[in-house]
């Protein structure tokens, strides 16, 4: 039998607020254990939450940004359940009315096909606090620092039909959120998570299989490999003739497998109802249309601007479009120097981002800044200097704060383009190496990069290269 | 042995017959003579000084004051009147407190009163009954029975207390004195622990009308830290005290006079009308048809916060820990087994119930519909009628132990309070006779935010009458 897999992903984003959803304590990530907490956060008696307008404003960001309605009036709910790292015993989310109903994303796939995928809702809800079960023996700490980030929980429609569609979905969301600036989505330090409600089904069949509730997963590529053991391991039951188990399961990247966490039938009953300590959110249309106004240029639109406005090959578009802050880095740079935007686009994807790849760093801690590098690329542009020696330059740049133009003056690097001073060494070089003179006249053209090499050697590689190429052959043909 | 009213100590103060020190002496004095008898006061705030105070002309500067022990108040024990908070001192200070020792008014001590404010007796506190000063065997009402107790014996000029439920018109008609619960969310809710976040409501227990309106003033207002209060303005409630009368209405429901009332109660709130129609006021018969769901409402909406809002009291962070940390579970039973009462279980189990899978729909939303048409019905009364007038309670004072067994009569204590809660709407009790030497009172309801007439009415009625005036025989005991 051949099954066909349906997956709805539920993605939790942290959203990139000074201080949490309900109290004024900071959000910064890596502060010493419950530093970050106020009374509100370690549950208090007679403390109350007061909303976060920003965590608000990002939410109505995400929800234009994907087409979605964005309620006038939501409501926040209490989810009751004891943990001990859950200060109040709830957890302040949204069930009924949500800030964010029914939008879509568009995903392209590896082969190029595009697909919609529904997104049934968002909503806004506080993360809970850390609980650290490894730190003394026997006992287990609790780190609140975390308790009250603002989460925006973004629900799929299950119309995700493989791991492949639903890592690019999951990098998509991942994507705008950055291009939104509502989250860092820092995928280690948890700013960015996912949960995915995976069945199968006989293909054909309408309903859908039992599914199950996979967690824990923090990368792309854990993704997919979660989806693919959960799909093997649902079919391998069902052909053997049992049955699949409606329950959360946990994945263990080290061990690359999925086990059960807790079965759904035992599940809490969360007993949610509307938080009587927060008045519904309202939402008026002029604060909805002000969002709609400031939403920066998302990718497709940047993609096609770079295609049609600066002429990009679309591959390259798309990579650069595809990493906001290098798409603002080469924004940046094209303001300093905008005579070769494709030359731009190809210094930053392969000797840019080599450099970020080698070192593991952002771009944004990057020691070449847009106006330095651009200088650098006027220069060749000018013929100043050679691309061969720009990529020398640029290696330096990594460790010296002088300019291009510094180091081409300190380096005497200027390229030679005077053609009296080549031709001298070009006669030079043919005179030593005849039996190449005379192979290529032979038709063996290929020599002329040889002679070309020799030339340049000869010249530390100041010499023009274009220049150096005329002027062989030019003589050769005497 | 004196009472004396805010406005008296007031006075006394700005004529300098007597300094801020010696009025907190003197309060002291009382309370450690008294208390032995009363139990009013789970802690003693022996060392507090008004020197604090931002706005040294404030009109309040050096009153002292009893704070139910609900309040959170800087640096003080704050037990919530449960073993579960017996070791909790608070970091902080509540917002009414904070707002109240801006204007130098000191704190006495905090009242005593039924667990979590679960009770209309005082009897669920974890430390032990307070005694009604009016006959030791009978119970001040509930849940501020501390702070009614301690008004009307006389060891606090005035004392905050909180109403979810009649939690202050309780005690004041049990104890004789005035009890105003304001609209909700006229005072902020900002450290005040809470029971049923959508129905507490701060307010205040005092000899006079007058008094209340001087000390609502100050405590009243918007505060950014809760969410649900009013950025209606606060009035300067002492402003309408004499207004005139003449020409008010007041609707008498129909409901709260189906001949349940004993005749002996009855004579005291005909007695009462009689010197209103005097001033002016009109009676008209009314209908809140549908407040007789009021109490089951009730006990549906309140559980069901308080399941959530004392779900924070696990022995994690403060509070009461059970030593058997063995596993988790057993860890949270045993803590919150150990560190709460009956009465408090009994609501969080009911609450948990109602808002479960499976009931909710037929509880709490049930609850939530009906909630509203009681207070469409309060909407409509009000627009034929400017305040409603009614019994505060069935009964005065009733035995220690007599229903301490039977919570559905328990319950129904509050039969007639209850449904200002579930509005919202201001309502103040005040004392109007006795029936065999027990203080009996008599409520007035008004319209949202509309505190000042309620206020107006009373202070009216009590420059004509004396009732809020009278001692309890023990304080006379104590001069002796």
């Amino acid at each position: 039998m051949s099954w066909e897999t349906v997956i709805g992903l539920e993605i939790h984003v942290q959203l990139d607020t000074n201080s949490k959803i309900f109290s004024g304590a900071s959000t910064s990530y890596g502060s010493e254990q419950n530093t970050n907490t106020s009374l509100v956060d370690l549950g208090y008696p007679g403390v109350l939450p007061v909303l976060n307008k920003d965590a608000v404003m990002m939410a109505i960001k995400f929800g234009l940004a994907i087409n979605a309605e964005i309620s006038r009036r939501s409501i926040f709910a209490r989810k009751n359940y004891f943990y001990p790292d859950l200060p109040k015993g709830y957890q302040i989310s949204q069930l009924e009315l949500p800030i964010v109903q029914g939008g879509s994303l568009e995903i392209q796939l590896n082969d190029g096909t595009k697909k919609e995928v529904g997104i049934t809702r968002a909503h806004l809800e506080e993360d809970a606090g850390k609980s650290i079960h490894d730190k003394f023996s026997n006992q287990t700490a609790i780190d609140l620092n975390r308790a009250g980030t603002p989460l925006l929980e973004i629900v799929s429609e299950p119309d995700i039909r493989s791991a492949e569609e639903a890592s690019s979905y999951m990098q998509k969301i991942h994507q705008l959120v950055r291009y939104l600036k509502i989250s860092d989505g820092n995928m280690q330090e948890g700013s960015f998570r996912c949960d995915a409600n995976v069945s199968v089904r006989p293909f054909g069949q309408t309903e859908f299989g039992t599914r199950t509730e996979v967690k824990n997963i923090n990368s792309f590529r854990f993704v997919e490999n979660a989806i693919n053991h959960e799909v093997e391991r649902q079919i391998d039951r069902l052909e053997n003739g049992d049955h699949i188990i409606q329950e959360t399961r946990l994945y263990d990247p080290d061990k690359d497998e999925t086990r059960p966490m807790r079965s759904k039938e035992e599940a809490n009953d969360y007993r949610y109802f509307p938080d009587p300590d927060l008045l519904p959110l309202e939402i008026d249309q002029e604060t909805i249309d002000k969002i709609a106004q400031s939403l920066p240029e998302l990718f497709d639109e940047k993609v096609t601007r770079y295609i049609e406005a600066l002429s990009i090959k679309q591959s390259d578009a798309e990579e650069i479009a595809r990493n906001m802050q290098i798409a603002e880095y080469f924004e940046a740079t094209l303001d300093h120097f905008s005579n070769d935007a494709q030359m731009v686009s190809n210094w930053i994807l392969s000797e840019v981002i080599g450099v970020l790849n080698r070192e593991n760093i952002e771009i944004n801690t990057f020691q070449i800044k847009p106006k330095r590098l651009a200088s650098l690329l006027s220069r060749v542009d000018d013929n100043t200097i050679s691309s061969k020696i720009a990529k020398n330059l640029f290696n330096q740049m990594l460790t010296s704060a002088d300019s291009a133009d510094e180091l081409i003056k300190q380096q005497g690097l200027e390229q030679i383009t005077d053609e009296d001073s080549i031709n001298k060494i070009v006669v030079e070089v043919l005179n030593e190496f005849s039996d190449q003179k005379d192979q290529y006249l032979e038709g063996k053209e290929q020599i002329l990069g040889f002679l070309v090499g020799q030339v340049m050697q000869r010249t530390q590689g100041k010499a023009n290269p274009r220049l150096v190429n005329e002027l062989i052959i030019r003589q050769i043909k005497k | 042995m004196k009472r004396h009213t805010v406005r008296e100590l007031q006075d006394m103060i700005a004529d300098q017959s007597v300094s801020s020190d010696e009025v907190y002496q003197l309060y002291l004095n009382r309370i450690k003579a008294m208390n032995d008898s009363i139990n009013a006061f789970i802690s003693i705030e022996s060392d507090e000084t008004s020197s604090g105070t931002e706005e040294n002309d404030s009109e309040i500067k050096g009153v002292p004051y009893a704070l139910k022990d609900i309040f959170c108040s800087e640096g003080d024990k704050t037990t919530c009147g449960s073993k579960m908070l017996s070791n909790f001192v608070s970091p902080y200070d509540a917002t009414v407190v904070k707002n109240l020792r801006k204007k130098g008014t000191i704190i006495l001590g905090k009242t005593n009163m039924d667990e979590f404010a679960m009770g209309s007796s005082n009897e669920t506190s974890f430390y032990g009954n307070v005694l009604n000063p009016w006959d030791t065997e009978r119970t001040p009402g509930g849940s501020s029975g501390g702070s009614a107790a301690a008004v009307a014996a006389g060891m606090a000029p005035i004392a905050l207390g909180t109403d979810t439920g009649g939690s202050i018109r309780q005690p004041a008609a049990l104890t004789g004195i005035t009890g105003l619960k304001p609209t909700y969310g006229r005072c902020s809710r900002y450290g005040m622990i809470a029971f049923a976040s959508s129905l507490d409501q701060a307010g205040i227990l005092s000899i006079s009308a007058e008094d209340a309106a001087i000390f609502l003033e100050h405590m009243a207002g918007y505060d950014h830290k809760d969410s649900t209060s009013s950025m209606e303005e606060v009035p300067k409630y002492t402003e309408f005290l004499n207004d005139n009368l003449s020409g008010k209405v007041v609707g008498l429901p129909k409901e709260f006079f189906d001949g349940s009332l004993d005749s002996k109660y009855q004579g005291l709130v005909s007695d009462s009308i009689h010197e209103y129609e005097k001033m002016g006021i009109k009676f008209k018969d009314i209908s809140l048809p549908n407040i007789k769901y009021s109490v089951p409402t009730y006990y549906v909406v309140a559980p069901a916060e308080c399941s959530s809002n004392l779900a924070r009291y696990d022995g994690v962070r403060f509070g009461h820990r059970s030593s058997d940390d063995s596993d988790l579970d057993a860890f949270y039973k045993k803590t919150r087994k150990e560190g709460f009462g009956q009465e408090v279980k009994r609501r969080i189990i009911t609450g948990t119930y109602v808002l479960s899978a499976g009931y909710y729909d037929a509880y709490y939303l049930k609850a939530q519909k009906v909630r509203q048409l009681i207070n469409q019905d309060f909407l409509n009364a009000f627009k034929e009628v400017d305040v409603i007038m009614g019994p505060t309670t069935q009964q005065s004072a009733f035995k220690l132990g007599e229903k301490v067994d039977d919570p559905v009569s328990m319950y129904m204590n509050d039969i007639y309070t209850i449904s200002s809660n579930l509005s919202g709407v201001p309502a103040i009790s005040h004392p109007i006779g006795f029936v065999d030497d027990l203080p009996f009172g008599m409520q007035v309801i008004a319209p949202h935010f509309m505190e000042h007439d309620l206020l107006n009415i009373v202070h009216k009625y009590q420059m004509v009458t004396d009732w809020h005036l009278q001692i309890p025989g023990i304080c006379r005991e104590l001069d002796r």
